[in-house]
Protein backbone atom coordinates (compact mmCIF):
# COMPACT_ATOMS: atom_id res chain seq x y z
CA UNK A 1 0.00 0.00 0.00
CA UNK A 2 1.15 3.52 -0.77
CA UNK A 3 1.83 5.81 2.14
CA UNK A 4 -0.63 8.69 2.64
CA UNK A 5 0.51 10.89 5.57
CA UNK A 6 -2.41 12.26 7.57
CA UNK A 7 -1.08 15.81 7.88
CA UNK A 8 -0.91 16.59 4.15
CA UNK A 9 -3.42 17.76 1.53
CA UNK A 10 -3.68 16.09 -1.88
CA UNK A 11 -4.85 16.62 -5.46
CA UNK A 12 -6.60 14.21 -7.79
CA UNK A 13 -3.51 14.38 -9.99
CA UNK A 14 -1.36 12.92 -7.17
CA UNK A 15 0.45 15.99 -5.86
CA UNK A 16 0.75 16.60 -2.12
CA UNK A 17 0.89 19.92 -0.27
CA UNK A 18 2.33 20.65 3.16
CA UNK A 19 1.74 23.95 4.98
CA UNK A 20 4.98 25.72 5.97
CA UNK A 21 3.83 28.91 7.67
CA UNK A 22 1.99 30.94 5.03
CA UNK A 23 3.77 29.01 2.26
CA UNK A 24 3.22 25.54 0.86
CA UNK A 25 5.63 22.72 0.01
CA UNK A 26 4.61 20.68 -3.06
CA UNK A 27 5.63 17.19 -4.14
CA UNK A 28 4.26 14.05 -5.78
CA UNK A 29 2.73 11.25 -3.75
CA UNK A 30 4.16 7.85 -2.92
CA UNK A 31 1.50 6.34 -5.16
CA UNK A 32 2.65 8.49 -8.09
CA UNK A 33 6.33 7.63 -7.70
CA UNK A 34 5.52 3.94 -7.27
CA UNK A 35 3.48 3.87 -10.47
CA UNK A 36 6.19 5.64 -12.44
CA UNK A 37 9.16 3.61 -11.27
CA UNK A 38 12.77 4.79 -11.18
CA UNK A 39 12.99 8.54 -11.72
CA UNK A 40 15.77 9.75 -13.97
CA UNK A 41 15.04 13.43 -14.67
CA UNK A 42 13.20 16.23 -12.93
CA UNK A 43 12.36 19.57 -14.57
CA UNK A 44 11.43 22.20 -11.98
CA UNK A 45 9.67 25.55 -12.43
CA UNK A 46 11.72 28.75 -12.47
CA UNK A 47 11.83 30.86 -9.33
CA UNK A 48 9.22 33.58 -9.39
CA UNK A 49 6.92 31.77 -11.82
CA UNK A 50 3.28 32.65 -11.27
CA UNK A 51 1.18 29.53 -11.44
CA UNK A 52 -2.51 29.20 -12.11
CA UNK A 53 -4.25 26.34 -10.39
CA UNK A 54 -4.01 23.13 -12.44
CA UNK A 55 -1.21 24.56 -14.62
CA UNK A 56 1.65 22.21 -15.66
CA UNK A 57 4.59 23.40 -13.63
CA UNK A 58 7.13 20.58 -13.52
CA UNK A 59 7.97 17.33 -15.29
CA UNK A 60 9.09 14.13 -13.63
CA UNK A 61 10.51 11.51 -15.96
CA UNK A 62 11.12 7.88 -15.09
CA UNK A 63 12.65 5.06 -17.06
CA UNK A 64 9.10 4.15 -18.00
CA UNK A 65 7.34 7.46 -18.71
CA UNK A 66 7.31 11.23 -18.36
CA UNK A 67 4.58 12.94 -16.38
CA UNK A 68 3.50 16.53 -15.79
CA UNK A 69 3.14 17.92 -12.30
CA UNK A 70 0.21 20.34 -11.90
CA UNK A 71 0.03 23.36 -9.61
CA UNK A 72 -2.25 22.40 -6.71
CA UNK A 73 -3.04 26.06 -6.03
CA UNK A 74 -2.46 29.43 -7.67
CA UNK A 75 0.64 31.22 -6.43
CA UNK A 76 4.28 32.14 -6.91
CA UNK A 77 7.19 29.68 -6.95
CA UNK A 78 9.52 30.88 -4.18
CA UNK A 79 11.95 27.99 -3.88
CA UNK A 80 12.81 24.86 -5.87
CA UNK A 81 14.55 21.68 -4.73
CA UNK A 82 17.78 22.00 -6.74
CA UNK A 83 19.18 18.84 -5.13
CA UNK A 84 16.78 16.74 -7.20
CA UNK A 85 18.53 17.41 -10.50
CA UNK A 86 21.57 15.48 -9.30
CA UNK A 87 19.54 12.87 -7.42
CA UNK A 88 16.14 12.29 -9.04
CA UNK A 89 15.93 8.92 -7.25
CA UNK A 90 15.13 10.89 -4.08
CA UNK A 91 11.61 11.17 -5.50
CA UNK A 92 11.37 7.39 -5.18
CA UNK A 93 13.03 6.96 -1.82
CA UNK A 94 11.52 9.91 0.07
CA UNK A 95 8.60 11.44 -1.86
CA UNK A 96 7.18 13.28 1.18
CA UNK A 97 10.52 14.48 2.57
CA UNK A 98 13.77 15.12 0.67
CA UNK A 99 11.88 14.54 -2.58
CA UNK A 100 9.82 17.76 -2.34
CA UNK A 101 9.65 19.68 -5.64
CA UNK A 102 9.06 23.37 -4.91
CA UNK A 103 7.59 25.89 -2.48
CA UNK A 104 4.62 28.01 -3.41
CA UNK A 105 3.36 31.28 -1.96
CA UNK A 106 -0.38 30.87 -2.52
CA UNK A 107 -2.52 33.80 -3.62
CA UNK A 108 -5.20 32.50 -1.26
CA UNK A 109 -3.77 30.56 1.70
CA UNK A 110 -7.28 29.44 2.66
CA UNK A 111 -7.68 27.60 -0.68
CA UNK A 112 -5.55 24.76 0.69
CA UNK A 113 -8.55 23.57 2.69
CA UNK A 114 -10.39 22.85 -0.53
CA UNK A 115 -7.83 20.19 -1.47
CA UNK A 116 -8.35 16.51 -0.61
CA UNK A 117 -7.50 15.42 2.93
CA UNK A 118 -5.74 12.12 3.52
CA UNK A 119 -8.97 10.15 3.90
CA UNK A 120 -10.39 11.54 0.65
CA UNK A 121 -7.11 10.84 -1.19
CA UNK A 122 -7.05 7.29 0.14
CA UNK A 123 -10.55 6.65 -1.15
CA UNK A 124 -9.50 8.10 -4.50
CA UNK A 125 -6.62 5.58 -4.62
CA UNK A 126 -8.97 2.78 -3.59
CA UNK A 127 -11.40 3.73 -6.36
CA UNK A 128 -8.57 3.77 -8.93
CA UNK A 129 -7.90 0.20 -7.80
CA UNK B 1 -4.99 -12.84 -16.04
CA UNK B 2 -2.18 -13.91 -18.32
CA UNK B 3 -0.07 -17.06 -18.35
CA UNK B 4 2.12 -17.49 -15.30
CA UNK B 5 5.55 -19.06 -15.11
CA UNK B 6 6.40 -21.57 -12.35
CA UNK B 7 8.24 -18.68 -10.64
CA UNK B 8 5.22 -16.36 -10.45
CA UNK B 9 4.73 -16.91 -6.70
CA UNK B 10 8.43 -16.20 -6.08
CA UNK B 11 8.07 -12.87 -7.89
CA UNK B 12 5.00 -11.87 -5.93
CA UNK B 13 6.64 -12.83 -2.62
CA UNK B 14 9.66 -10.70 -3.57
CA UNK B 15 7.38 -7.68 -4.10
CA UNK B 16 7.54 -7.60 -7.90
CA UNK B 17 5.43 -5.22 -9.93
CA UNK B 18 3.76 -7.57 -12.39
CA UNK B 19 3.05 -6.51 -15.99
CA UNK B 20 1.71 -8.21 -19.10
CA UNK B 21 4.40 -9.21 -21.57
CA UNK B 22 3.36 -11.20 -24.64
CA UNK B 23 0.36 -12.59 -22.76
CA UNK B 24 2.41 -13.47 -19.65
CA UNK B 25 2.25 -11.97 -16.15
CA UNK B 26 5.92 -11.10 -15.67
CA UNK B 27 7.93 -9.11 -13.12
CA UNK B 28 8.77 -5.58 -14.37
CA UNK B 29 10.98 -4.92 -11.34
CA UNK B 30 11.23 -5.82 -7.67
CA UNK B 31 11.56 -2.24 -6.42
CA UNK B 32 14.16 -0.51 -8.60
CA UNK B 33 14.91 -1.53 -12.16
CA UNK B 34 17.98 0.71 -12.19
CA UNK B 35 19.42 -1.04 -9.12
CA UNK B 36 18.72 -4.38 -10.81
CA UNK B 37 20.42 -3.14 -13.99
CA UNK B 38 23.54 -2.11 -12.06
CA UNK B 39 23.56 -5.42 -10.16
CA UNK B 40 23.82 -7.28 -13.48
CA UNK B 41 26.53 -4.96 -14.88
CA UNK B 42 28.58 -4.99 -11.67
CA UNK B 43 27.80 -8.24 -9.81
CA UNK B 44 25.17 -10.75 -10.83
CA UNK B 45 21.42 -10.92 -11.38
CA UNK B 46 18.88 -13.61 -12.19
CA UNK B 47 15.96 -13.38 -14.66
CA UNK B 48 12.92 -15.57 -15.08
CA UNK B 49 12.68 -16.13 -18.83
CA UNK B 50 10.29 -19.07 -18.63
CA UNK B 51 7.83 -17.18 -20.83
CA UNK B 52 10.14 -17.96 -23.73
CA UNK B 53 9.34 -21.30 -25.31
CA UNK B 54 11.71 -24.20 -25.92
CA UNK B 55 10.74 -26.17 -29.02
CA UNK B 56 12.28 -29.51 -30.00
CA UNK B 57 12.90 -30.21 -33.68
CA UNK B 58 13.45 -33.94 -34.17
CA UNK B 59 13.82 -36.18 -37.19
CA UNK B 60 16.39 -37.55 -39.59
CA UNK B 61 15.95 -34.45 -41.77
CA UNK B 62 15.89 -31.91 -38.92
CA UNK B 63 18.96 -30.15 -40.31
CA UNK B 64 17.54 -29.91 -43.84
CA UNK B 65 14.30 -28.56 -42.39
CA UNK B 66 16.03 -25.82 -40.37
CA UNK B 67 18.22 -24.91 -43.35
CA UNK B 68 14.93 -24.27 -45.17
CA UNK B 69 12.95 -22.34 -42.52
CA UNK B 70 15.73 -20.25 -40.95
CA UNK B 71 17.53 -17.32 -42.60
CA UNK B 72 20.75 -18.27 -40.85
CA UNK B 73 22.37 -21.53 -41.91
CA UNK B 74 22.44 -24.29 -39.29
CA UNK B 75 25.25 -25.87 -41.30
CA UNK B 76 27.36 -23.40 -39.33
CA UNK B 77 26.68 -25.71 -36.37
CA UNK B 78 29.25 -28.49 -36.54
CA UNK B 79 29.76 -29.39 -32.88
CA UNK B 80 26.87 -30.68 -30.74
CA UNK B 81 25.92 -28.03 -28.18
CA UNK B 82 26.76 -25.10 -30.47
CA UNK B 83 24.11 -22.35 -30.74
CA UNK B 84 23.13 -20.05 -33.61
CA UNK B 85 21.08 -16.86 -33.53
CA UNK B 86 18.82 -16.08 -36.48
CA UNK B 87 15.43 -15.20 -37.87
CA UNK B 88 12.36 -17.05 -39.00
CA UNK B 89 11.17 -15.20 -42.14
CA UNK B 90 7.97 -15.15 -44.15
CA UNK B 91 8.04 -15.34 -47.95
CA UNK B 92 8.26 -11.54 -48.16
CA UNK B 93 11.43 -11.53 -46.08
CA UNK B 94 9.64 -10.11 -43.03
CA UNK B 95 10.68 -11.36 -39.61
CA UNK B 96 8.23 -13.76 -37.92
CA UNK B 97 10.52 -14.15 -34.92
CA UNK B 98 14.16 -14.18 -33.86
CA UNK B 99 15.39 -17.25 -32.08
CA UNK B 100 18.33 -19.31 -30.89
CA UNK B 101 18.93 -22.77 -32.32
CA UNK B 102 20.96 -25.31 -30.34
CA UNK B 103 22.42 -28.25 -32.24
CA UNK B 104 22.08 -31.27 -29.94
CA UNK B 105 22.38 -34.30 -32.23
CA UNK B 106 22.17 -34.94 -35.99
CA UNK B 107 18.43 -35.60 -35.60
CA UNK B 108 17.73 -33.17 -32.75
CA UNK B 109 17.81 -29.38 -32.52
CA UNK B 110 16.29 -27.17 -29.81
CA UNK B 111 14.87 -23.71 -30.54
CA UNK B 112 14.17 -20.95 -28.02
CA UNK B 113 11.48 -18.62 -29.38
CA UNK B 114 9.87 -15.44 -28.02
CA UNK B 115 6.75 -15.56 -25.85
CA UNK B 116 4.46 -13.38 -27.98
CA UNK B 117 4.93 -15.09 -31.37
CA UNK B 118 5.43 -18.63 -29.90
CA UNK B 119 2.08 -20.11 -30.97
CA UNK B 120 2.34 -18.64 -34.46
CA UNK B 121 5.94 -19.91 -34.74
CA UNK B 122 4.91 -23.41 -33.74
CA UNK B 123 2.12 -23.68 -36.29
CA UNK B 124 4.38 -22.16 -38.97
CA UNK B 125 7.10 -24.68 -38.18
CA UNK B 126 4.61 -27.58 -38.14
CA UNK B 127 3.15 -26.54 -41.49
CA UNK B 128 6.58 -26.68 -43.09
CA UNK B 129 7.85 -29.68 -41.11
CA UNK B 130 5.47 -32.16 -42.73
CA UNK B 131 7.40 -32.21 -45.99
CA UNK B 132 10.54 -33.10 -44.02
CA UNK B 133 8.85 -35.64 -41.70
CA UNK B 134 10.21 -33.67 -38.75
CA UNK B 135 8.48 -33.49 -35.34
CA UNK B 136 7.92 -30.10 -33.70
CA UNK B 137 7.41 -30.41 -29.94
CA UNK B 138 6.98 -27.40 -27.65
CA UNK B 139 8.29 -27.94 -24.12
CA UNK B 140 6.05 -26.03 -21.68
CA UNK B 141 7.33 -28.50 -19.05
CA UNK B 142 10.66 -26.65 -19.07
CA UNK B 143 11.34 -23.41 -17.21
CA UNK B 144 14.20 -21.09 -18.08
CA UNK B 145 16.35 -18.79 -15.95
CA UNK B 146 19.22 -16.49 -16.93
CA UNK B 147 22.08 -15.81 -14.50
CA UNK B 148 23.99 -12.82 -15.82
CA UNK B 149 26.82 -10.60 -14.67
CA UNK B 150 30.57 -10.65 -14.02
CA UNK B 151 29.99 -12.83 -10.93
CA UNK B 152 27.58 -15.26 -12.63
CA UNK B 153 30.01 -18.19 -12.66
CA UNK B 154 31.03 -17.56 -9.05
CA UNK B 155 27.35 -17.70 -8.08
CA UNK B 156 26.92 -20.85 -10.18
CA UNK B 157 29.82 -22.46 -8.30
CA UNK B 158 28.02 -21.87 -4.99
CA UNK B 159 24.64 -23.14 -6.17
CA UNK B 160 25.15 -25.88 -8.78
CA UNK B 161 26.46 -29.39 -8.19
CA UNK B 162 30.06 -30.33 -9.03
CA UNK B 163 29.10 -31.87 -12.34
CA UNK B 164 27.25 -28.77 -13.53
CA UNK B 165 30.07 -26.50 -12.38
CA UNK B 166 32.64 -28.56 -14.27
CA UNK B 167 30.46 -28.43 -17.38
CA UNK B 168 30.01 -24.68 -17.06
CA UNK B 169 33.76 -24.17 -16.63
CA UNK B 170 34.44 -25.85 -19.95
CA UNK B 171 31.58 -24.23 -21.85
CA UNK B 172 32.64 -21.66 -24.51
CA UNK B 173 30.40 -18.72 -25.45
CA UNK B 174 27.28 -19.66 -27.44
CA UNK B 175 27.54 -23.35 -26.49
CA UNK B 176 25.24 -25.48 -24.35
CA UNK B 177 25.34 -28.86 -22.67
CA UNK B 178 23.20 -31.23 -20.64
CA UNK B 179 24.21 -31.72 -17.06
CA UNK B 180 22.07 -34.04 -14.97
CA UNK B 181 18.49 -32.81 -15.17
CA UNK B 182 19.30 -29.42 -16.63
CA UNK B 183 20.46 -27.83 -19.85
CA UNK B 184 23.06 -25.09 -19.41
CA UNK B 185 23.92 -22.56 -22.12
CA UNK B 186 26.43 -19.73 -22.44
CA UNK B 187 23.89 -17.34 -23.83
CA UNK B 188 22.17 -14.21 -22.58
CA UNK B 189 20.61 -10.88 -23.44
CA UNK B 190 22.56 -8.43 -21.31
CA UNK B 191 26.03 -7.93 -22.76
CA UNK B 192 27.51 -9.52 -19.65
CA UNK B 193 29.01 -12.96 -19.11
CA UNK B 194 26.76 -15.60 -17.60
CA UNK B 195 24.59 -18.54 -18.49
CA UNK B 196 21.02 -19.64 -19.03
CA UNK B 197 19.47 -22.84 -17.70
CA UNK B 198 16.49 -24.88 -18.85
CA UNK B 199 15.19 -27.03 -16.01
CA UNK B 200 12.09 -29.00 -15.17
CA UNK B 201 9.29 -26.55 -14.33
CA UNK B 202 8.70 -28.42 -11.05
CA UNK B 203 12.30 -27.86 -9.94
CA UNK B 204 12.90 -24.26 -10.91
CA UNK B 205 11.50 -22.53 -7.80
CA UNK B 206 13.98 -24.12 -5.34
CA UNK B 207 16.82 -23.48 -7.80
CA UNK B 208 15.81 -19.81 -8.11
CA UNK B 209 15.62 -19.54 -4.31
CA UNK B 210 19.14 -20.95 -3.91
CA UNK B 211 20.57 -18.36 -6.31
CA UNK B 212 18.76 -15.58 -4.46
CA UNK B 213 19.99 -16.90 -1.08
CA UNK B 214 23.51 -16.76 -2.51
CA UNK B 215 23.11 -13.05 -3.17
CA UNK B 216 22.07 -13.14 -6.82
CA UNK B 217 19.72 -10.19 -7.39
CA UNK B 218 16.32 -10.94 -8.97
CA UNK B 219 15.99 -8.69 -12.02
CA UNK B 220 12.82 -7.94 -13.95
CA UNK B 221 11.91 -7.16 -17.54
CA UNK B 222 12.66 -3.45 -16.98
CA UNK B 223 16.34 -4.13 -16.32
CA UNK B 224 16.38 -6.80 -19.03
CA UNK B 225 15.24 -4.16 -21.53
CA UNK B 226 17.79 -1.49 -20.58
CA UNK B 227 20.58 -4.09 -20.45
CA UNK B 228 19.81 -5.47 -23.93
CA UNK B 229 19.39 -1.96 -25.29
CA UNK B 230 22.81 -0.89 -23.96
CA UNK B 231 24.20 -4.11 -25.47
CA UNK B 232 22.68 -3.14 -28.84
CA UNK B 233 20.49 -6.23 -29.05
CA UNK B 234 17.21 -6.25 -30.94
CA UNK B 235 13.82 -6.93 -29.36
CA UNK B 236 11.20 -8.64 -31.50
CA UNK B 237 8.23 -6.35 -32.13
CA UNK B 238 10.46 -3.26 -31.78
CA UNK B 239 13.49 -3.53 -34.06
CA UNK B 240 11.87 -6.09 -36.34
CA UNK B 241 8.50 -7.54 -37.18
CA UNK B 242 6.70 -9.13 -40.13
CA UNK B 243 6.90 -5.89 -42.13
CA UNK B 244 10.66 -5.43 -41.81
CA UNK B 245 13.55 -7.29 -43.36
CA UNK B 246 16.49 -8.46 -41.23
CA UNK B 247 18.71 -6.55 -43.69
CA UNK B 248 17.09 -3.31 -42.46
CA UNK B 249 17.22 -4.41 -38.81
CA UNK B 250 20.96 -4.69 -38.25
CA UNK B 251 20.71 -8.45 -38.73
CA UNK B 252 22.42 -8.94 -42.11
CA UNK B 253 25.10 -10.87 -40.22
CA UNK B 254 22.49 -13.52 -39.34
CA UNK B 255 21.41 -14.07 -42.94
CA UNK B 256 23.52 -16.35 -45.06
CA UNK B 257 23.04 -15.52 -48.76
CA UNK B 258 26.48 -16.66 -49.88
CA UNK B 259 25.47 -20.24 -50.78
CA UNK B 260 22.66 -21.40 -53.04
CA UNK B 261 20.70 -22.78 -50.06
CA UNK B 262 16.95 -22.43 -50.61
CA UNK B 263 15.21 -20.92 -47.59
CA UNK B 264 11.94 -19.11 -46.93
CA UNK B 265 12.37 -15.40 -47.68
CA UNK B 266 15.57 -15.83 -49.70
CA UNK B 267 14.26 -14.52 -53.01
CA UNK B 268 12.66 -11.51 -51.30
CA UNK B 269 15.96 -10.66 -49.59
CA UNK B 270 17.92 -11.05 -52.83
CA UNK B 271 15.46 -8.75 -54.55
CA UNK B 272 15.75 -6.15 -51.78
CA UNK B 273 19.52 -6.28 -52.04
CA UNK B 274 19.43 -5.96 -55.83
CA UNK B 275 17.06 -2.98 -55.67
CA UNK B 276 19.14 -1.38 -52.93
CA UNK B 277 18.20 -1.14 -49.28
CA UNK B 278 16.63 2.14 -48.23
CA UNK B 279 16.93 1.98 -44.45
CA UNK B 280 19.23 0.66 -41.77
CA UNK B 281 19.24 0.30 -38.01
CA UNK B 282 21.71 2.14 -35.82
CA UNK B 283 21.87 3.76 -32.38
CA UNK B 284 21.55 7.24 -30.97
CA UNK B 285 22.56 8.98 -27.77
CA UNK B 286 21.11 12.20 -26.39
CA UNK B 287 23.61 15.01 -25.81
CA UNK B 288 21.80 16.28 -22.71
CA UNK B 289 19.04 15.40 -20.30
CA UNK B 290 16.07 13.37 -21.46
CA UNK B 291 14.82 9.89 -22.18
CA UNK B 292 14.41 8.43 -25.67
CA UNK B 293 11.06 6.77 -26.39
CA UNK B 294 10.09 4.23 -29.03
CA UNK B 295 8.17 5.81 -31.90
CA UNK B 296 9.88 9.22 -31.68
CA UNK B 297 10.91 10.86 -34.94
CA UNK B 298 14.58 11.68 -35.44
CA UNK B 299 15.55 14.46 -37.84
CA UNK B 300 19.00 15.12 -39.24
CA UNK B 301 20.94 15.91 -42.43
CA UNK B 302 19.98 12.37 -43.49
CA UNK B 303 16.24 13.07 -43.35
CA UNK B 304 13.85 11.42 -40.92
CA UNK B 305 14.28 8.26 -38.86
CA UNK B 306 12.19 6.50 -36.23
CA UNK B 307 13.19 5.29 -32.80
CA UNK B 308 12.46 1.55 -32.52
CA UNK B 309 13.50 1.23 -28.85
CA UNK B 310 14.40 3.99 -26.45
CA UNK B 311 15.13 4.40 -22.79
CA UNK B 312 17.50 5.82 -20.26
CA UNK B 313 20.84 4.08 -20.07
CA UNK B 314 21.65 3.55 -16.38
CA UNK B 315 25.31 2.84 -17.20
CA UNK B 316 25.82 5.98 -19.32
CA UNK B 317 23.26 8.11 -17.44
CA UNK B 318 21.98 9.28 -20.85
CA UNK B 319 18.98 8.70 -23.03
CA UNK B 320 19.79 6.11 -25.71
CA UNK B 321 17.88 4.35 -28.42
CA UNK B 322 17.95 2.20 -31.52
CA UNK B 323 16.73 4.01 -34.60
CA UNK B 324 15.83 3.09 -38.16
CA UNK B 325 17.30 5.73 -40.49
CA UNK B 326 17.70 6.29 -44.24
CA UNK B 327 20.51 4.10 -45.54
CA UNK B 328 22.85 7.05 -46.20
CA UNK B 329 22.77 8.27 -42.59
CA UNK B 330 26.24 8.13 -41.07
CA UNK B 331 27.08 7.28 -37.50
CA UNK B 332 28.41 10.41 -35.84
CA UNK B 333 25.83 12.66 -37.52
CA UNK B 334 24.01 15.09 -35.28
CA UNK B 335 20.25 14.95 -35.16
CA UNK B 336 17.31 16.09 -33.07
CA UNK B 337 14.28 14.54 -31.39
CA UNK B 338 11.17 16.41 -30.34
CA UNK B 339 10.94 16.73 -26.57
CA UNK B 340 7.69 16.60 -24.62
CA UNK B 341 6.91 20.25 -25.02
CA UNK B 342 8.10 20.41 -28.62
CA UNK B 343 11.63 21.57 -27.83
CA UNK B 344 14.45 19.98 -29.86
CA UNK B 345 16.64 17.49 -28.01
CA UNK B 346 20.12 17.19 -29.53
CA UNK B 347 21.32 13.68 -30.24
CA UNK B 348 24.02 11.90 -32.22
CA UNK B 349 23.90 8.69 -34.24
CA UNK B 350 26.27 6.05 -32.88
CA UNK B 351 26.94 2.46 -33.85
CA UNK B 352 25.64 0.12 -31.14
CA UNK B 353 26.50 -1.55 -28.79
CA UNK B 354 26.64 1.22 -26.20
CA UNK B 355 27.94 -0.90 -23.31
CA UNK B 356 29.54 -4.33 -23.06
CA UNK B 357 31.06 -6.12 -20.09
CA UNK B 358 30.47 -3.19 -17.78
CA UNK B 359 32.23 -0.63 -20.00
CA UNK B 360 30.92 2.22 -22.13
CA UNK B 361 31.80 1.70 -25.79
CA UNK B 362 30.79 5.15 -27.02
CA UNK B 363 32.11 8.62 -26.29
CA UNK B 364 29.61 10.90 -24.61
Amino acid sequence: MSKVPGDLRYTKSHEWVRAAGADLVVGITDHAQDLMGDMVFVELPKLGTLLAVGKECAVVESVKAASDVYAPLAGEVIEVNEALSGAPETLNSDPYGEGWLFKLRPHDPEAVHALLDAAAYESLLASEG
Amino acid sequence: MGHRTPLYEEHVKAGARIVDFGGWDMPLHYGSQIAEHHAVRRQVGIFDVSHMRAVEVRGARARDFLRYVLANDVDRLAVPGKALYGCLLNEQGGVLDDLITYFLAPDWFRLIVNAGPAERDISWLRDHARAFAVDITPRPDLAMIAVQGPQADAAGARVLDARACAALDRLPPFHATFTGDSFVARTGYTGEPGFEMLVDAQQVAPLWARFVTEGVVPAGLGARDTLRLEAGMNLYGHEMDEQVSPLESGLAWTVNLTTDRAFIGRSALLQQRAQGLTRRLTGLVLQGAGVVRAGQEVRGPFGVGTVTSGSFSPTLARGIGLVRVPIAALDGEVCTLAGRSGQALAARLVAPPFVRHGHALIDL
